[in-house]
């Protein structure tokens, strides 16, 4: 018989050695970076273009995001149908995505078909119309939807909190609204389309079974953009005085979205690391504490999860949960428990070692093929960090002491400087 | 081509090996084959709740997730109409965590009276969260109970109210368990950074000496074959009138089912897709449509779902359906417009095959469908697929008396 009441022996997740696979660097005849990993066994590949072009730049709210999604929607030489029908024909998919500060365009395709697709790909980007008639549908199938997410009071509490946090007019605060889609025009998009696109600042990634001679190809036809430097802007902070809020969305509904978060620096800042690993055991995995009290042990919620935004400029925070309505301020008070408990005890080693061990797990999974891996880069040359922020974050998780976790829960786990919001 | 080996241990647990040695990590995926439509018609969202209980604690082990999470891993589950799956993600080295985690819950629960309770409460949170309190929440509550009569596929996975998941009690729990969770109904897989002879070794030391457990013989109430159109309105407090139609179609083992998935793909799915193409920017009648199929095991349906414009008529825009549909049942599609299609499954399967825990995950589904080696034989099933097909399959599927619609209208209009 096996004797299954004694765990096998593991090996300690934090004495793997972890490591970043390189990427290989190469630039552009104009100039553009160009950052690749070559990697996995599916002929895949993926490419992205990301541009100086969030919506940290524009004049007017929307105006990059409806730029951004505009880009696949008519050409001098080709209606959306027949972008949309070249792309798909490959099988390919074209995704595009706005930010704050970048936006991009994502193409993931099969690698023996990129000779086909990059050339649209280079039309998208150099003479993209902006069709007033696309225009009009894209206002008024937004103004739809976002009358659908607005009885949600999940959304609705999303947008307040950043609200509050940042400031209404800062970028990482604002939020739609149908007036302000149905002041777009399409002179706007254009301008900054032109400015931000055609004549703006371009970095590059390329990832997966990438065929025999990448850089030629992709300077081929992207090494004669114009690629001028782009200024990126970084507007003030207007964070909101009151810091207790409870709204009602939906009389008749039955639970509430709670969420409560405190500003934070961002990436550069000597304690963002280490607050990671309080942030795991504080609400970060399916074992940390906030999961298995308010979830496992009161069943207040399905799911209850603190994480730091991801931000480049400044960061907040967060938690966030659903929870019946009637239980919702019971939940809270659980919470700040929480964080009490964190200011004033130690945390065991045997608990370290579990957080330790699901963060180094967790991250050598993460590394797991091409995509995940050049998405890592992606993040560390967007924040204008280098490589050692990997290794400082891997350095991290193995040796922070529980002393040191709770001097960080007394910095910064203080009830005062949270926010919090109920939206039924 | 995915490479795999598969054994059978004495008490009738499948094991299906797939080696890949370009990443650290190593995957333990076990399905049961059981799902919803195994439920009994009064006590429904028992196998969904029955997965939240699998994470309560074993017989021999309290708890579940803080020895995974010390060993470097990461786990879920999910259950379906048709199946329930838990997957476990962790370093190589530690593999044997996963073989003693999964062989001791598969031997026997804790059943504690205390996880029940809690997990009661959050899967009714879950229930909430998903199908109460967002707009058209209950929309496919409502569209199975109209569209299915007799089989089981008439409530969802959640359940089909609050009160069956609130009345469960431990003796059903254990019931359950013992008829369902057996190695004679079980697939395991392992993959990623492994070998086959340490697999077969730990498998044999783990889950060698569980009970067989009796095969599960299946016997569900057919659907009958629907004869006449079924309708149903529904006025409820959300922003936008919407169309929901579906009509019955074959199982997953059918061929016929291929010639479906690609004749989804071509009403919907893209930015050159028939029905957003006409329907959404040419004609302006909806915000949104889409147009797929239930993949389900048993006779699934095909679905057309979409918002309609503020100001635009329900009948009308289901006339504009319509129109389209006769499209397909009138004139063959482009060989084009098919290869596109079937170009664009070829690149979806590469995509998906990329992760290790996709190629898992994929050998215990075709497994429990019948044999793992179905996963390299999809690709050749869609190339035989002719425009021919696709043109009776429309005739097939898209008959008035094959459907159900309802119209999901904004009381505040």
């Amino acid at each position: 018989m096996t004797y299954r009441k004694q765990a096998p022996a593991i090996v300690d997740a934090v004495n793997f050695k972890l490591s970043l696979k390189p990427y290989q660097h190469f630039v552009l005849d104009n100039g553009v970076e160009v950052y690749a990993v070559d990697a996995g066994a599916e002929e895949v590949m993926l490419t992205e273009w990301v541009f100086f072009a969030g919506n940290t730049q524009e004049e007017q709210n929307l105006v990059a995001a409806t730029t951004n999604f505009l880009l696949r929607n008519g050409t001098t030489k080709r209606t959306a149908f027949q972008i949309n029908e070249h792309f798909e024909y490959y099988g390919a998919y074209l995704n595009r995505s706005c930010y704050n500060e970048t936006a991009t365009i994502t193409l993931h395709c099969l690698t023996k078909h990129i000779n086909e697709l990059l050339p649209v790909v280079k039309e998208l980007i150099t003479e993209s119309t902006m069709p007033s008639e696309e225009l009009a549908i894209y206002q008024q199938n937004m103004k739809q939807r976002l009358k659908v997410s607005l009885k949600k009071s999940d959304f609705v509490a999303g947008r307040l909190i950043d609200a509050y946090l940042y400031g209404e007019k800062h970028p990482y605060g604002k939020y739609s609204s149908a007036e302000e889609f149905d002041a777009l025009q399409r002179d706007q998009l254009l301008s900054f389309y032109n400015q931000y696109y055609l004549q703006g600042k371009l970095i590059m990634f390329v990832a997966g079974k990438l065929p025999a001679g990448i850089d030629k190809l992709m300077n081929r036809f992207f090494g004669d953009l114009p690629n001028k430097p782009v200024e990126v802007k970084h507007p003030a902070l207007h964070p909101a005085i009151e810091k207790k809020v409870r709204i009602t969305n939906d009389a008749a509904g039955v639970q509430g979205s709670i969420r409560i978060a405190r500003p934070f620096p961002n990436r550069h800042h000597p304690d963002f690391l280490k607050v990671q690993v309080l942030n795991a055991l504080f609400g970060g995995f399916f074992g940390s504490r906030l999961m298995s009290n308010i979830r496992e042990d009161k069943g207040y919620t399905y799911g209850i999860h603190s994480y730091l935004q991801n931000h480049i400029q400044h960061s907040a925070w967060m938690v966030s949960t659903e929870a019946g309505k009637d239980v919702c301020e019971a939940a809270i008070t659980e919470v700040y428990k929480e964080m009490k408990e964190l200011r004033e005890e130690l945390v065991d080693e045997e608990e370290l070692l579990l957080v330790r061990n699901y963060m180094m797990g967790s991250i050598l999974g993460d590394l797991d093929g091409p995509f995940q891996i050049i998405a890592r880069w992606k993040n560390i040359i967007l924040n204008g960090l280098t490589e050692l922020y990997f290794y400082d974050s891997i350095n991290t998780i193995k040796t922070i002491s529980a002393e040191e976790l709770r001097s960080l829960a007394q910095k910064y786990l203080q009830p005062e400087d949270f926010y919090e919001l109920v939206v039924v | 081509m995915i490479q795999f080996e598969k054994f059978t241990l004495a008490n009738g647990l499948r094991v299906i090996v797939h080696q890949d040695l370009s990443t650290p990590m190593a995957v333990m995926n076990i399905m049961y084959d059981v799902g919803a439509r195994d439920e009994d018609p009064n006590r429904t969202g028992f196998a969904h709740l029955f997965e939240h209980l699998m994470f309560g604690g074993s017989v021999n082990i309290p708890s579940y997730d803080e020895p995974l999470q010390m060993a470097g891993g990461e786990n879920n589950a999910y259950t379906t109409n048709d199946l329930t799956n838990y997957y476990i993600q962790l370093p190589a080295e530690n593999l044997e965590t996963a073989f003693w985690l999964e062989s001791d819950r598969m031997l026997s629960l804790a059943f504690g009276e205390k996880s029940l309770e809690t997990q009661r409460k959050v899967v009714c949170e879950e229930f909430k969260e998903h199908y109460l309190t967002k707009p058209y929440g209950d929309v496919w509550h409502k569209m199975r109970e109209l569209a299915y009569t007799k089989h089981p596929y008439r409530w969802m996975t959640i359940g089909k109210e609050l009160s069956h998941i609130e009345n469960a009690q431990l003796e059903d729990v254990k019931a359950f368990f013992f008829k369902h969770y057996r190695p004679v109904n079980a697939v395991l897989v392992v993959a990623g950074n492994v070998t086959v002879e340490r697999v077969k070794t730990l498998a044999e030391k783990w889950f060698g000496d569980i009970p067989s457990g009796e095969a599960y013989k299946r016997n569900l109430p057919e659907e009958p074959v629907q004869t006449a159109e079924r309708k149903l309105e529904i006025k409820a407090n959300v922003p936008l009138d919407a169309l929901y139609k579906c009509w019955h179609m074959p199982g997953r083992l059918d061929r016929r089912y291929y010639v479906i998935d690609l004749l989804t793909d071509i009403l919907s799915g893209g930015g050159s897709s028939r029905l957003y193409q006409s329907l959404v920017k040419e004609k302006k009648l909806f915000s949104n449509i889409e147009c797929h199929h239930f993949g389900s095991t048993d006779a699934g349906l095909v679905v057309v779902e979409g918002k309609l414009v503020k100001g635009v008529k329900i009948e009308e825009a289901e006339k504009a359906v319509e129109a389209e549909l006769d499209k397909m049942k009138n004139e063959l599609v482009s060989e084009a417009e098919l290869q596109k299609v079937k170009n664009k499954t070829e690149s979806m399967i590469a995509f998906e095959d990329m992760s290790v825990m996709n190629r898992a995950n994929s050998l215990a589904y075709y497994e429990i469908l019948g044999d793992a080696a179905w996963m390299n034989y999809e690709l050749p099933k869609y190339a035989t697929v002719t425009t021919e097909d696709i043109l009776q399959e429309s005739r097939a599927v898209f008959r008035k008396e094959n459907c159900s619609t309802l119209y999901y209208l904004s009381e505040v209009n």
